[in-house]
């Protein structure tokens, strides 16, 4: 490796050099950009808002085409989302574009758990790249990327303020993905309750602490438009695909009795400045900010609850072998834990059981014994009274014996007496 | 993923599961500005590249890396790798911070002083091996930390390696080199100090090593294949050419009115940029002009991953059964584990029926088996206690003969007794007479 001695190009000091010609490098960002042009761009866009706010019409003004959507009811038992890939080109750029459709979305009773489908379904995009990023034989770079790039938050045209479930969905959603407000709808809102709902929204989120997304401001060459675009959210929007035609142009608008809202008209409605800052200005920064904010953090969430650590007690750095390796004998470990774990509860288990077995066994041999012993005693006593019997019986037959033989004798005297 | 993988197809990736449509736009919708959205983004974030060159001393290496940046990078202050030859071969690097056209480049050149210098170079190439591994040792750290960074990427993009102009062939030393290193970096094979070669014996050397490089297998660097046929045209061209010839040149001759950069011979000046002299065009071209981006998607797509799989397989498979299939590697070791500690769930709870069964079988057995000796047990009592009653039935009854008998001849005695007596009576009765 580098020298140990000093050795002036063992340091890491950068040293500025300047060229005495043409070199040619300035050409490394057209490389980049034909590479990703060469390999295509992707771009997913979740719409969150109630059934019939005009989200799929909003999508098809933006891009210009009738995505195929069927109408969705008003009677599902929950949320679920709905994603559709499409492929798009526009001179030589292709975009694979994925729009989420939130189907249900404010639509039952109990709106407790509304969020939780489209919390879930960011979140599984996220895992399903982390998981492809920590294969082992990995394809990152031919990937298809389905992490949510913008949440466009559809915000119905009340004029008053946000919905309770507007807050709390957004609340939910905004550490983990970028969130647009729009006012949905904006054709039934007049330019003074509009500007008052504006800053009402706005100063609701704000003190509810919600992140919206920020038009970034450090790139000189987009700095101004995206601050003044900051300052005109929530973006008021009307979609529509019908022409009308209008003086002497066919515009996309929606005609109305009293007049012709144009859609594309800056003074009606703010959807050019949504398309300007979504599509034509920023859409690689929503890129940016999906892998380098949103997806780290949720990576670095589901490390550390599977318990990696960036150092050790030590602060010495771990390397990732290192890592995966005590990460494995600890789990190796665990698994022979827990199995030493159940043979000892089922050993202790029929230790007692068997002591218990054993303590009934000399219970019923105690009584036994003592039966047994009861038993021997009555059997004693038995004896004795034989014995006893068997004495009065020898007595007896003594005596009757012993008469006997006297009367054996007496007859004798008897007769003696008598021959006298 | 072989070389020729690298490029996929648009068709390929259109097949993906969730059933694409392909729609056409019907007005300006504005994402063809995308391309310059990126090319900002990227001017902003500054580029970055590390270029490796190997060869042995006084090849023109330092001489070479000054023309192709058009720069003093080695100077007397910072000498090349030839005037820093140390006892062993050493590994070092220098970075430079460079600006074209409002785009700021971050070089950093790797040299190898000493190498191949040595009587006995035997390894001499083991410090470069290590050097590039340990650059994907601590990107692939980076890259695992929990919380993560904008990763620098000190990684070796390209390797120039520098092939002695003999007009032979390739040295031993070369062959060895290459076959180690070509899975580790995009080598560019380069003949050094081309002017001592006439163009015949240029082609000639060209043809033999490149026929010496596909005989021993040796990867170098390969161009990707474009759709773009004027590019293919291009690539062609470079890909007969290979391995370029080069010269190097610190200084600048004044030829016919121009000012070039050339080496001034008594019969001449070969100039540095000229095509017909030698590659050197054709390599700056290709290194920066085109194919620099390139040269890193290689190293980040091919050869850190081949690295990266390697390392993480020999972890998460360490001490784990190694007849594992293949595809076991698609998955995370992460998904691994979870994988495992399912499968080892359901073998407890297997264990724990299993344990379970055994248990109340034994535990059954037991109390059938004490029941049993109770009963045994009780039996016998009640047999003993049976028996006890009939000896004492026995004994009653013997009892009551006896006491049958004994008062039965009681009886008896008194009667004869009575007899006895009335008979001696009566004997004294007539005595008392006979006696009168």
């Amino acid at each position: 490796m580098a020298a140990t001695d000093v050795d002036i190009f063992s340091n890491e000091e950068k040293r500025n050099l300047s060229l005495g010609g043409h070199v040619g490098f300035d050409s490394l960002p057209d490389q980049l950009v034909s590479k990703s042009v060469t390999q295509g761009f992707c771009f997913n866009i979740l719409c969150v808002g109630e059934t019939g706010i005009g989200k799929s019409t909003l999508m098809n003004t933006l891009f210009n085409t009738m995505f195929e959507n069927e109408e969705a009811s008003h009677y599902q038992n929950s949320v679920y989302l709905r994603p559709r890939t499409y492929d798009l080109q526009e001179s030589n750029v292709h975009l694979k574009l994925t729009i989420v459709d939130t189907v249900g979305f404010g639509d039952q009773i109990n709106k407790e758990d509304s969020y939780k489908p489209i919390v879930d379904y960011i979140d599984t995009q996220f895992e399903n790249y982390l998981q492809e990023e920590l294969k082992i034989k990995r394809s990152l770079f031919n990937y298809h990327d389905t992490r949510i790039h913008i949440c466009l938050y559809f915000i119905a045209p009340t004029g008053h303020s946000l919905k309770s479930l507007d807050l709390v969905t957004m609340k939910k959603l905004d550490s983990k993905v970028n969130i647009i407000p729009i006012i949905a709808k904006a054709d039934t809102i007049s330019k003074s309750e509009l500007h008052k709902f504006k800053i009402k929204i706005m100063s609701e989120l704000v003190s509810n602490g919600v992140q919206i997304y920020q038009f970034p401001t450090d790139d000189d060459a987009v700095t101004e438009i995206n601050a003044s675009m900051n300052a005109h959210l929530p973006f008021a929007v009307v979609g529509s695909v019908d022409e009308v035609k209008v003086g002497n142009k066919t515009v996309r608008a929606r005609q109305y009795p009293w007049g012709v809202v144009q859609v594309e008209n800056e003074s009606h409605c703010d959807f050019v400045k949504l398309r300007e800052m979504l599509i034509r200005v920023n859409m690689e920064d929503l890129r940016e900010q999906t892998h380098a904010r949103h997806y780290e953090l949720y990576r670095r969430c589901k490390l550390e609850e599977m318990g990696f650590k960036d150092t050790d007690p030590d602060s010495q750095p771990f390397s990732l072998q290192e890592t995966y390796e005590a990460k494995r004998k600890e789990f190796l470990g665990d698994l022979q834990r827990k199995e030493e774990d159940m043979r000892q509860m089922f050993v202790s288990k029929v230790k007692e059981t068997e002591a218990e077995l054993k303590e009934k066994e000399r219970e019923l041999h105690d009584k036994f014994e003592q039966l047994k012993r009861l038993h021997q005693e009555e059997k004693r006593k038995v004896e004795e009274k034989r014995r006893d019997l068997e004495e009065e019986m020898n007595a007896f037959n003594r005596k009757k014996v012993a008469a006997e033989t006297l009367s054996l004798a007496q007859p004798l005297k008897k007769d003696k007496d008598k021959r006298k | 993923m072989s070389y020729g993988e690298r490029f996929v197809s648009e068709a390929d990736r259109n097949s993906s599961i969730m059933g694409e449509q392909q729609k056409n736009l019907e007005g300006y919708v504005g994402f063809a500005n995308l391309p310059n959205q990126v090319y900002r983004k990227s001017v902003k974030r500054g580029f970055e590249f590390t270029l490796m060159v190997v060869g042995e001393s006084g090849l023109g290496k330092s001489t070479l890396i000054n023309s192709l940046f058009l720069t003093d990078l080695y100077s007397p202050e910072y000498p090349g790798p030839s005037h820093r030859i140390k006892k062993t071969v050493q590994v070092e690097q220098s970075k430079v911070l460079v600006k074209e056209g409002g785009v700021q480049l971050l070089l950093t050149i790797v040299d190898t002083p000493g190498f191949g210098d040595a009587v006995d170079n035997s390894n001499c190439w083991q410090p470069v091996i290590d050097h590039i591994d340990s650059k994907f040792e601590d990107y692939l750290n980076s890259e695992s930390r929990v919380n993560r960074r904008q990763m620098p990427d000190n990684r070796v993009h390209c390797c120039l390696y520098f092939i002695a102009p003999s007009g032979h062939g390739l040295k031993p030393l070369d062959i060895e080199f290459m076959k180690r290193l070509h899975e580790k970096v995009n080598i560019i094979p380069l003949i050094a100090k081309a002017d001592t070669m006439t163009p015949e014996e240029c082609q000639q050397f060209k043809k033999q090593i490149m026929r010496e490089i596909q005989e021993h297998k040796i990867k170098i660097y390969e161009f990707p294949e474009t759709d773009d046929e004027e590019e293919m045209k291009l690539v062609k061209k470079i890909k007969d050419r290979l391995p370029l010839a080069v010269v190097g040149s610190n200084t600048i001759i004044e030829v016919n009115g121009k000012r070039v950069r050339g080496r001034q011979y008594p019969w001449g000046v070969a100039e540095v940029e000229n095509g017909d002299h030698c590659d050197f065009t054709i390599l700056r071209n290709m290194l920066i002009r085109t194919h620099m981006q390139d040269l890193k998607d290689v190293t980040n797509n091919v050869h850190y991953e081949n690295y990266r799989s390697r390392k993480l397989a020999a972890v998460t498979y360490n001490g784990v059964d190694n007849n594992k299939s293949k595809g076991q590697l698609t998955k995370s070791p992460l998904a691994q584990m979870e994988e495992e500690r399912r499968e080892h769930v359901s073998k407890m709870k297997k264990m724990e029926m299993e344990m379970e069964q055994v248990f109340e079988m034994k535990v059954k057995e037991k109390i059938q088996k004490l029941k049993d000796s109770e009963a045994e047990l009780q039996r016998r009592h009640e047999q003993m206690k049976r028996n006890l009653e009939a000896q004492h039935r026995e004994l009653e009854e013997k009892r009551r003969q006896h006491e049958d008998e004994k008062s039965h001849w009681e009886a008896q005695q008194r009667v004869l007794d009575q007899q006895k007596l009335e008979a001696s009576k009566t004997l004294e009765k007539n005595k008392k007479k006979k006696i009168f």
